[in-house]
């Protein structure tokens, strides 16, 4: 087992649900409150261990539901602790309604989405459509690359939901088994790094003796568009707190995240968008395409909520065609989750690239260099198309 | 220390000679994920740079399964299945004949089976039209000895190293050692060395 405090500098072995429970151990939350579902179940586990051998004094609620989970997590916050939670697939679906409570109620609540397929059919594989789904929910939404990426994002999942100009809840996302089951070098942080970089949270109106407050209360038409106002003017703060959180980061680690990543798109006429562990997939190919002589980068949303649109459309300037590579799923929609919002995100704008959107990876199904390399080849064919290209499913079995 | 090799099936070149891609072949409960995890682990505190993980469904005794190790000296991010390994390690004999092992196995590529028969037997079973080179071991008659189990994944790794020498035998042997502490990691390391000892190369 990992120690909580391991000396900095030298990559320690861990899995992407190692990682997460590791980094939780460092920052000792103050409640977790969590209920065990592939391939989210390490995590809490592991983290139970931390618990058991007083590496940390956070107080573990075992609950028999993710409903109650996340109950149980609203609560604790309320009263002003650091709370944090992970789930994935059906346990997000479980605790769906409490999300939204959540978010109105404005606690910064932190929880870790080993993202898996939604059942039917049953599936425990990586997707991304677990955490998509939670758009609307009024939640900070962030992927993961790798499993580094995990084990950074609770540190900075806190430190933004915190902020008192954003009090909201966040959830970040590693996808099922490529990330969560995967063993990768970590370099892990402590908790000196912890009290500089993440105080203890500081809560306006906590729910304490001695101090009565009411949350969670009835507001009809007489408040509640107030109230919902209120939560879409703190996920514009979040706009403004997330680059500061990211950078103040990068200064103490050196490892430095931003909304939109570029890579290689300095003169790149093509690129590929996407999120998650296909990220990092995307890279490496693209670093291949470089070396064979193609003008091609990719950029990796790593915040989907506040959606960076703005950072898209910067970064995105000069580009003739994007590839949007979707783990994801909607129905009946004009296209699967990132590619609808790239494509509002660039309507406004005159010089924009012309977007392909294509769906991966449902279920877990890997995509590989074949895939990619398919997906790169349906993008120079269809570059400049005039009638708008149909969203493409890769990988389907003929 | 894999040489330069090609295979046909990516037309953009995306075959990296800086990776070292190992899939292991067992069945479930033999240990896979445990082999391909501490190969990683091995090649991680040699500083290098490495991606491990089973490819297992819901986790059923005795379904044949696969694990992962991609391995380079050199930071990464392909996040994937190996479809083209460089190296196959097969821990279960009954596996050979009944499923696909060689699939995707770059040209020149190396096997290593725990097979009793003998070497031409073990080529004409695995079956693969492209060239390879073969190793083998009787996996389960030293880990019947050693450990008093047929559990096949350490003594596995010490084939794997003896023909690879990817990483380090002794590395290996004390991070398996921690992994098990006491009597069980002794009997694993002594299995270990024995398998280092006794594969044999065609």
């Amino acid at each position: 087992m990992t120690k909580a405090s391991s000396t900095p500098g030298k990559r320690v072995g861990m899995t992407g649900d190692e990682a997460v429970a590791n980094s939780m151990a460092v920052i000792n939350p103050d409640v977790v409150a969590a209920y065990p579902i592939t391939p989210q179940t390490i995590i809490v586990e592991h983290f139970s261990d931390f618990v058991n051998d007083g590496e940390v004094d956070t107080e573990y609620i075992t609950v028999e539901s993710e409903h109650s989970a996340m109950s149980a997590c609203v609560g604790a916050s309320a009263t002003g602790a650091r709370v944090f939670t992970a789930s994935a697939s059906q346990g997000i679906a479980l605790m769906y309604e409490i999300l939204f409570i959540a978010s109105a109620s404005r606690l910064p609540i932190v929880m870790a989405v080993a993202n898996r397929a939604l059942s039917g059919p049953i599936n425990i594989h990586g997707e991304l459509t677990d955490q998509t789904v939670c758009r609307d929910t009024g939640w900070i939404s962030m992927f993961s690359e790798s499993a580094q990426e995990a084990y950074d994002a609770g540190f900075i999942a806190f430190k933004i939901g915190e902020h008192p100009d954003v009090s909201l809840p966040v959830m970040y996302g590693l996808d099922g088994f490529i990330l969560t089951h995967a063993l990768e070098g970590v370099y892990p942080l402590d908790r000196k790094f912890v009290k500089k970089y993440l105080p203890e949270r500081e809560m306006v109106h906590p729910t304490i003796p001695g101090n009565p407050v009411s949350s969670g209360l009835l507001a009809l038409q007489n408040y509640y568009m107030e109230i919902k106002y209120q939560q879409e003017i703190a996920m514009d703060a979040a706009r403004k707190v997330i680059p500061k959180a990211f950078e103040e980061f990068g200064d103490l680690t050196g490892r430095y995240y931003k909304n939109v990543e570029e890579h290689q798109m300095e003169d790149a006429e093509v690129a590929f968008v996407t999120m998650g562990a296909l990220a990092g997939t995307a890279k490496y190919v693209v670093d291949k395409l470089r070396k064979a002589g193609e003008k091609v980068g990719m950029l990796k949303v790593k915040t989907f909520r506040p959606f960076p649109e703005e950072d898209l459309a910067k970064a995105l300037k000069g580009i003739e065609t994007i590839g949007v590579i979707d783990r994801d799923l909607t129905f009946g929609a004009p296209g699967p989750a990132l590619y609808t919002d790239i494509k509002t995100s660039l309507y406004d704008h005159k010089e924009r690239p012309q977007v392909l959107g294509f769906v991966a990876g449902l279920g877990g199904r890997d995509v590989a260099q074949d895939e990619f390399n398919y997906i790169y080849k349906q993008v120079l064919k269809n570059k400049g198309a005039e009638k708008s290209v149909p969203v493409e499913w890769v990988g389907l079995r003929k | 220390m894999i040489k330069k090799k090609k295979h046909s099936e990516c037309d953009l070149k995306l075959v990296d000679d800086k990776l070292t891609d190992i899939r292991f072949h067992g069945r479930g409960g033999q240990g896979v994920v445990t082999a391909s995890r501490i190969a990683a682990e091995a090649a991680l505190a040699e500083d290098k740079y490495v991606h491990a993980f089973p490819a297992f469904g819901p986790e059923r005794a005795g379904a044949p399964i696969e694990g992962f190790t991609r391995i380079s000296s050199e930071e990464f991010t392909l996040k994937t299945e190996i479809h083209y390994p460089d190296i196959i390690v097969i821990l279960d004999p009954t596996l050979i004949g009944t499923v696909n092992l060689g699939k995707g196995l770059k040209e020149g590529g190396i096997v290593i089976a725990n097979f009793a028969g003998s070497m031409d037997e073990l080529k004409k079973k695995i079956g693969l039209k492209t060239k390879a080179e073969y190793h083998k071991v009787d996996a389960t008659k030293i880990a019947n000895e050693e450990l008093g189990r047929p559990i096949t994944n350490t003594v596995m790794l010490g084939a794997m190293i003896k023909i690879t020498g990817i990483v380090d035998l002794d590395l290996v042997c004390n991070i398996t050692a921690a992994r098990f502490p006491g009597a069980v990691g002794e009997k694993n390391v002594k299995a270990i060395k024995r398998a280092f000892k006794e594969t044999e190369s065609e």
